[in-house]
Parts: C-alpha cells; sequence; structure tokens
C-alpha cells in the first residue's frame, strides 16, 4: 500500500459532497468522450500512415524523374488533403474536450498530463500545418527538394504528434514520474520526472503499435485503391489502359503491399510485447479481454464465446479455445498461472476500497463482453490486410498485372476492417481501463490513480447532452461529406498527364515576382 | 522570478500569437460575402489565407494546452464553465476549417455557396464569442469555493461582455480588410481600403467605449497604457489606410490587438479568473502546476517558440505575393458526378 492512500480523499481533488448530477453526467460525458474520440481516431491513423508514403512516392519521383510517381504523389496527395482536413478540425474538440466535460480529472492530472499535451502542439500541430500548408500551395514556389523536404516534415510531424499523445494516455494506462501532492485542500498528481514520462515502458509499446497500425492502415488503403483501378483497366480491354495499370497502379500497389506486410509484422510484434506488458500493468484488463472469470493455469485463449452480454462471469460460455495461448500472450509459457477477473476484484476490493472508492464497494471488471469482443476484432479485422498484401504481391509477382476481381473485391473488404480494428483497439485500451481513468500502476508508483466517476466535470447533464447532439450531428454530416469525397476522388483515379512546375523548371524565382501576373499553379 | 508569473505572461503571448494571426483570418472569412462579389474574387479572398489559416489556428491549440500544463485549475475551470459558448466556438471552427479545405474540391456553384455559408458563420461565431468570453474574465464570474463556475450560461451575456464581443468582431473585421488591401490587387484591393477606412471608425468608438467601461469599473491604473496605445494605433491604422499605407495599416492593427490582450491580461492579474467573491478567484498562485513542471515547460516553451515563429514567419514571404483575379486558375475540382460512366467491379 501506498503510504499516501491512508490519507487520500474521496474525491480526487478536494471533499466534496456527492455530485447532484453524478450518475448522468458521467454516462453523458463518457459517451460524448467515445464519439468524439473514435470519430477522430478514424482520420488519425490514414494520415499518420499516409503522410510518409506520399513523402516516399515523391521522393521516388524526385530521384528518379519517374511520372509515375508523381501521379501518384497527386493522387494519394488529394486523398491525404481530404482525409487530414477532418482529422485537424476533429483535433481541436480533443484539446478542449478534458476542461468541458473532465474538468475533476483535469484538476487532478493537469501537472502531468498537460505536459505533452502543450508539447503535442508546440513540436508537432505547428509544424503539419505550417508545413502542409507549404506543400499545398508551393509546387511552383519552392525548389524541388525544398518542396519535397515539406511533406516530410509533415510525415514526421504526425507521427510525432502520435508520441506526444500516446505519452499522455500511457500515463494514464500506467502512471510513472509522478506523486500525489497535496496543495492547499487539493490533492493531485504532480510530475516528478519528464524522463520518466517519455520512457513508460507502456508508451514504447503503444507508440510502435499503433503507428505500425497506422502504416497498415495506409498501406491496406493504397494497395486496395491500386488494387481496385488495375482491375478495371485491365478488364476494360483496351491497351492504353492496360499500359497505366502496369505503368502506374501496378507499382503503386506492391509499394502497398510490401507496406502492409513489414509494418503488419511490427503490429504483431508490438502488439504481443504490449499484451505481455498489460498483463503486468493492467492484469484485470488482460483477464477481461479473454473473459477469464476463474483463475487458470495454462489459460486458453477462446477464439468464440457465448456470453449474455450481462458483463458478468456466469454468462460466458467458451465454444473455442486454443489451449494455453492466453498464458503464452501474458509471459511467453503455456502454462503459467494468470488470475481471473473474481480474484482480481477481491484483490482490488482490498486493495483500493478505502483508499480510492471512499468505502464503497464497487466493480472493478470492465464491461466484459466489450472488452472480450474489442480485442477479438482488433486482432480479426487487421488480418484482412495481411490477407491482402499477400495476394497483391502474389498475383502481380515477376512482372504480372491482374484483372482478378477476386482482388479487388479483398481490398473493398480489408480497406473499411483495417479502420473498425484500429477503432476497436482503443475501444478495448480504454474500455479494458475502466473503471479507471487513471489505472493505479501495480509496478512502480504507488497512490496514483482516479476514477472515472471522479473525474467528470460538475456541470448539469443538459449541458452535456447537449453538446453531444451537436456533435454527433455535426460530424454525422461530415462524415457523409469525407466519404462522398474520398469516393469521389477514388474513382477519379491518378491523373493521366502531370506536369513539372518547380521553379527551377519553369524558370521562376521562388516566392515569384510581383509583377507577375501569369494564374497560380494551385489555388482553393 | 516566479515561474507561475512567467507562464501567465506567457499565455498571454500564445494568446495574443491566436488572436493576431487568426484575427485576421476570421476577418477575411467574415468578408467573403461582403468583399468578393463573384467566385473568382471569394476565391481570391480564400487564398490570401490558404496556406496559413491552419497554422494559425494552432495558436490557439497551444494556448489550450499550455494553460492545461501550466494551470490546471483555470483550464479546467474555464472550459467545463464557459462550456456553451466554447461549444460553439469549436464547433464554428470544425466546419469553418472544412469549408476552407473542401471548397475548390468540387467544381460546382450550389457546393461552393455551402461552404461559403460555413466559412461565414464559422468566422462570424468565434470573432463575437471571444470577445464575449474575454469580457466575462475581465469582469469576474462567479465562482464558488472549490472554483467551479456556478454562474450559468446567461450571466456570461451581460452587457459589457456583449460589448466585448462587438469590439472584437470590429477588431477582427478591421484586421481582416486592412489585411486584404495589403494582400489583394485592384478592385477587391480598393473595395478592402474603402471598408477599413470605415470599420477603423467603428472600432474606436466601440474599442474606445468597452476599454474605458474596463478602466472604471474593473482594471488597473497602468493599463491605462494599454488603452492609450490601443487608441493611437486604431488611429494610425485609419491615418495609414487613407494614405494608402497598408503595410502599417496592417501593422498598427497587430498593435491594436496586442494592446487590447495586455489590457485583458493585465487587469486580470495576480488573478486568472476573478470570482465575484474574491476569496474564490483563481489566482496565478493557486491555479499553477508544480515548479518542476513549469520548469520543464519553460524549457521546452523557450526552444520552441522561436523556431515556431521563424518558421511561421519563412511561410508568410513565400506567400508574399499580392493575389489579384487574374492569379486565380480555372477551378480544378472534380465535377460532383464522374463525367462518363465508371464501372464497379
Amino acid at each position: 500500500m501506498s503510504p499516501f492512500s491512508a490519507s487520500l480523499p474521496v474525491t480526487s481533488t478536494r471533499n466534496r459532497a456527492p455530485r447532484r448530477f453524478g450518475v448522468d453526467v458521467l454516462d453523458l460525458a463518457r459517451w460524448q468522450f467515445a464519439i468524439v474520440t473514435v470519430y477522430h481516431f478514424i482520420f488519425v491513423p490514414l494520415t499518420i500512415g499516409l503522410a510518409p508514403l506520399v513523402a516516399i512516392m515523391q521522393t521516388a519521383w524526385v530521384r528518379t524523374g519517374n511520372d509515375r510517381w508523381l501521379k501518384l504523389t497527386k493522387f494519394f496527395g488529394k486523398l491525404l488533403l481530404i482525409n487530414f482536413a477532418l482529422g485537424v478540425v476533429t483535433g481541436i474538440v480533443q484539446e478542449f474536450q478534458f476542461g468541458m466535460t473532465w474538468s475533476e480529472y483535469s484538476r487532478f492530472v493537469g501537472d502531468v498530463f498537460g505536459a505533452p499535451l502543450a508539447m503535442e502542439a508546440l513540436a508537432a500541430f505547428f509544424i503539419e500545418s505550417t508545413f502542409l500548408g507549404l506543400w499545398i500551395f508551393g509546387w511552383d514556389k519552392l525548389p524541388k527538394k525544398l518542396h519535397l523536404a515539406m511533406i516530410w516534415l509533415v510525415a514526421i510531424a504526425v507521427n510525432l504528434s502520435a508520441f506526444f499523445i500516446l505519452a499522455a494516455n500511457s500515463w494514464m494506462q500506467h502512471p510513472v514520474g509522478t506523486t500525489i501532492a497535496q496543495r492547499g485542500d487539493t490533492t493531485r498528481a504532480e510530475m516528478t520526472s519528464i524522463g520518466d514520462v517519455l520512457t513508460n515502458s507502456t508508451l514504447w509499446a503503444a507508440f510502435p503499435h499503433t503507428v505500425t497500425a497506422a502504416f497498415v492502415t495506409a498501406g491496406t488503403f493504397v494497395t486496395a485503391i491500386c488494387a481496385w483501378w488495375m482491375v478495371r483497366l485491365m478488364r476494360s480491354g483496351k491497351a492504353a489502359d492496360a499500359t497505366i495499370a502496369r505503368d502506374v497502379y501496378r507499382p503503386g500497389l506492391r509499394f502497398g503491399a510490401i507496406v502492409i506486410l513489414i509494418a503488419g509484422v511490427g503490429l504483431a510484434l508490438t502488439g504481443d510485447v504490449q499484451a505481455k506488458l498489460m498483463f503486468q500493468q493492467q492484469p484485470m484488463k488482460m483477464a477481461s479481454a479473454e473473459a477469464l472469470c476463474e483463475t487458470e493455469n495454462g489459460a486458453a485463449f477462446s477464439i468464440l464465446s457465448i456470453g449474455d452480454l450481462n458483463n458478468d462471469c456466469e454468462g460466458v460460455t467458451r465454444v473455442l479455445s486454443l489451449p494455453g495461448l492466453t498464458s503464452f500472450l501474458a509471459d511467453g509459457t503455456f502454462d503459467s498461472t494468470i488470475k481471473g477477473v473474481n480474484d482480481l476484484q477481491a484483490d482490488y476490493t482490498a486493495k483500493y476500497t478505502d483508499s480510492a472508492a471512499g468505502g464503497e464497494q464497487i466493480s472493478y471488471i470492465p464491461n466484459l463482453a466489450l472488452t472480450y469482443w474489442s480485442f477479438r476484432l482488433m486482432i480479426g479485422l487487421g488480418a484482412g490486410s495481411a490477407l491482402l498484401g499477400v495476394a497483391a504481391l502474389w498475383m502481380t509477382r515477376k512482372g504480372r498485372v491482374t484483372d482478378s476481381i477476386l482482388l479487388s473485391r479483398l481490398g473493398l473488404v480489408a480497406l473499411p476492417m483495417i479502420f473498425v480494428a484500429s477503432s476497436f483497439g482503443w475501444i478495448f485500451t480504454e474500455i479494458g481501463r475502466q473503471p479507471w481513468v487513471v489505472a493505479p500502476n501495480p509496478t512502480g508508483v504507488d497512490g496514483v490513480w482516479l476514477l472515472t466517476a471522479r473525474g467528470v466535470s460538475p456541470i448539469a447533464p443538459g449541458l452535456v447532452l447537449t453538446s453531444m447532439i451537436a456533435f454527433t450531428i455535426v460530424y454525422s454530416v461530415l462524415a457523409v461529406v469525407w466519404y462522398r469525397l474520398m469516393h469521389r476522388y477514388t474513382i477519379e483515379g491518378a491523373p493521366l498527364q502531370v506536369e513539372d512546375v518547380s521553379p527551377e523548371r519553369i524558370g521562376g524565382t521562388p516566392g515569384g515576382a510581383e509583377s507577375d501576373d501569369s494564374p497560380l499553379s494551385f489555388a482553393y | 522570478m516566479d515561474l507561475a508569473i512567467v507562464w501567465f505572461v506567457l499565455i498571454a503571448v500564445l494568446w495574443t500569437g491566436y488572436l493576431v494571426l487568426e484575427g485576421f483570418d476570421f476577418g477575411v472569412g467574415m468578408l467573403v460575402p461582403i468583399l468578393g462579389r463573384n467566385d473568382k474574387e471569394r476565391r481570391v479572398l480564400i487564398n490570401t489565407i490558404g496556406p496559413v489559416w491552419d497554422g494559425n489556428e494552432v495558436w490557439l491549440l497551444t494556448a489550450g494546452g499550455a494553460t492545461f500544463a501550466a494551470f490546471p485549475e483555470w483550464y479546467a475551470t474555464l472550459f467545463s464553465g464557459f462550456y456553451l459558448p466554447l461549444l460553439l466556438i469549436l464547433l464554428a471552427l470544425i466546419v469553418r476549417g472544412v469549408c476552407f479545405e473542401y471548397r475548390g474540391k468540387i467544381k460546382d456553384p450550389g457546393w461552393a455557396a455551402w461552404c461559403d455559408r460555413g466559412i461565414i458563420a464559422g468566422s462570424w461565431i468565434p470573432a463575437i464569442l471571444w470577445g464575449v468570453a474575454f469580457a466575462n474574465l475581465v469582469r469576474g464570474v462567479e465562482l464558488d469555493a472549490n472554483h467551479t463556475y456556478v454562474g450559468g450560461f446567461w450571466a456570461l451575456l451581460n452587457p459589457f461582455a456583449l460589448l466585448g464581443g462587438v469590439v472584437t468582431l470590429l477588431l477582427f473585421l478591421l484586421h481582416g480588410s486592412v489585411f486584404l488591401a495589403l494582400k489583394t490587387d485592384g478592385e477587391l484591393r480598393a473595395r478592402a481600403n474603402t471598408l477599413a477606412g470605415r470599420l477603423a471608425v467603428a472600432a474606436i468608438v466601440a474599442a474606445g467605449a468597452w476599454a474605458v467601461w474596463a478602466q472604471l469599473a474593473f482594471s488597473v491604473p497602468w493599463t491605462w497604457a494599454a488603452v492609450v496605445v490601443a487608441a493611437g494605433a486604431l488611429i494610425g491604422v485609419w491615418l495609414a489606410n487613407a494614405k494608402g499605407r497598408e503595410g502599417w495599416a496592417f501593422l498598427f492593427s497587430a498593435v491594436a490587438i496586442v494592446a487590447a490582450v495586455v489590457l485583458i491580461f493585465g487587469s486580470m492579474y495576480p488573478d486568472v479568473m476573478p470570482a465575484f467573491n474574491p476569496e474564490n478567484s483563481l489566482t496565478i498562485s493557486n491555479a499553477s502546476s508544480s515548479d518542476y513542471t513549469l520548469k520543464i515547460m519553460t524549457w521546452v516553451a523557450v526552444a520552441l517558440t522561436p523556431v515556431v515563429l521563424i518558421y511561421q514567419g519563412w511561410t508568410y514571404w513565400v506567400f508574399r505575393k499580392r493575389i489579384s483575379t487574374a492569379h486565380i486558375p480555372e477551378p480544378i475540382g472534380l465535377s460532383m458526378k464522374p463525367e462518363g460512366s465508371v464501372t464497379h467491379v
């Protein structure tokens, strides 16, 4: 037990009467957070992965001078921009919603959690927004290599952004570099080491896992779209179309497929590392992922279970399972002992009921059905991409092109699946952490924790309901617009002709002369 | 020197960066229907800020993130307390940003018209609401002993705050019109110039009235200096604009916004969120983070902010050319429906 635990007040930050609106606001605030965050994360993985892929395509063009790479850069660049816009604007909400609906959480964690957020804005958001503008509008204004550097800066910055936000999230999963401090009548978490926060083992498992997932997403995107186009062109029966399929889409497809496979291996390995870490750091999350109610030796991994969704252990029936696999996922041996949620509940009750829950008997078990299924959907839906990558490379081996509808259909199935898989990865991580918003750290700093219920703002439920409805309406409209634009630009295909408009080619001066009245090469 | 005070100043600097930079692109967005009489003219207006608006908006995210890191209590109370105005601002910024980016993607008059509506609403709403929010910070708000805002939504719409909304609206319209006079050419430039002259007069009257009210009712003596600077700068905008010195006019309108931020933050000091009952006020010392966190964040800010200023400055240099209708290429957006049939496999 932590030396602080005994003195930790009921609420995170101060002694307060139970809130009038507690339950309602909590549910609404959780729903709102889920809606805006899952929505934001539809666009984010594609941006994180696709920005570097477009940068590589443009690099290939600058180095080889082969127009095919400029065509692919322009094609996927436009799709990247359509997607980027929604990632940016929905990201604004992320920056402020902690204060809006999670003010008590913010008061408790701000000293630690605010730092990576501020760093993300200063170090990453400024770079990505500024240099993206230069990339979009700068084709005829910047020398070719400098213009190339712009997209690379964007690609690096979006990944840096992922690092900082995952540093913040990892601290909620596994608080390090922190201590509980009393300040006036306020108890809060304070940072003791930024080094510890930025070298958190959870972060260094989550960051590569998230980034490789983003690359698999972008690789799937490129492969699926190139496959669709290749098959379509090969089936048109025109020799000119077949040339385009061979010359433009085949290299694009193989590039995307290789990205899927390399990143996919990384994704699986980092997922394994992360799972092993989670067995130590958040055993309840991993036991719930398996719906493992009772402690078992050589725990199996079930592929299919039937539950009554009552979120209790009685309703779980395993239909198909792989013996020993859960134990193997936990520590690499097939016969180790994995604690079940019932034993863990007893442990947590003994440890936290007085200190964190104010003596109240609460369940420390997350929603079992959601945790169990989101874990499986994350893994299972990601497998479609691997299949696509292997099929795409095989069907285009040794200079081949293909007109196989099987491949284009596989792409159209794998593409939405990988987005859903990413979403379920986060749903699993966040739901599995409940009822904590800051999960206790059993392997290091002890004493810094916060129940989600204690983090919500003391505001009227009507406010949160209003914003939840408003966000849902606006986001739904934007989702339709985004989808239609992505679809419209995808079926337009890569440009047939591209022109090098760099200043050294067209003989202008960087920035252009004041008297130059010729139209801009690009304008909104 | 107390690092918490340094951070109070730094956050004022971040808000200054935000309001000066996004101030003119709010102005441009609001003026789209007023100065742009046809699609090509509207595109000229939008393209003056096309490459930079997003970078400008990051100053807001940085101000928000820095407030969270340096003054968690302030961040928590401010954004949970000003919930509805902030929600409206966020929705406006979302719609506006998407409309900037998507307007040119589809070649269709109806599409452009919808995007224009989004740009217009998305620029007017925050231009007013930021003034309402900051005026309430100057005036003070109702906080309980736990530093929770308990005043409700309607209390935020008091006359002083509403006048504050009018002030930021006029300042941003003025800032946007002098920016457009500086960045466009031909007829648009002339129109922007004429409008800026009128807006300067309106801004002097409204901002003057609000500033004197703030000084007499809520502020401290030394911020009279900011009022004098703002007044001088606004008169400077009018004079420079009348003489066609567009660079100076823009500089003066930027100075007026800086002076307004100095007045706002100067009047709050040493509070970050003054309460009607002073015992409940959030102050620089009771709202701030630990010294350790502030020290780390100071290093980060000192190392990175100058770099940001350099590359953002470079962007403005790269896109320094004036834009006229002659520079606007034919729309490159796609038609709403594909031309020719696309067979889906």
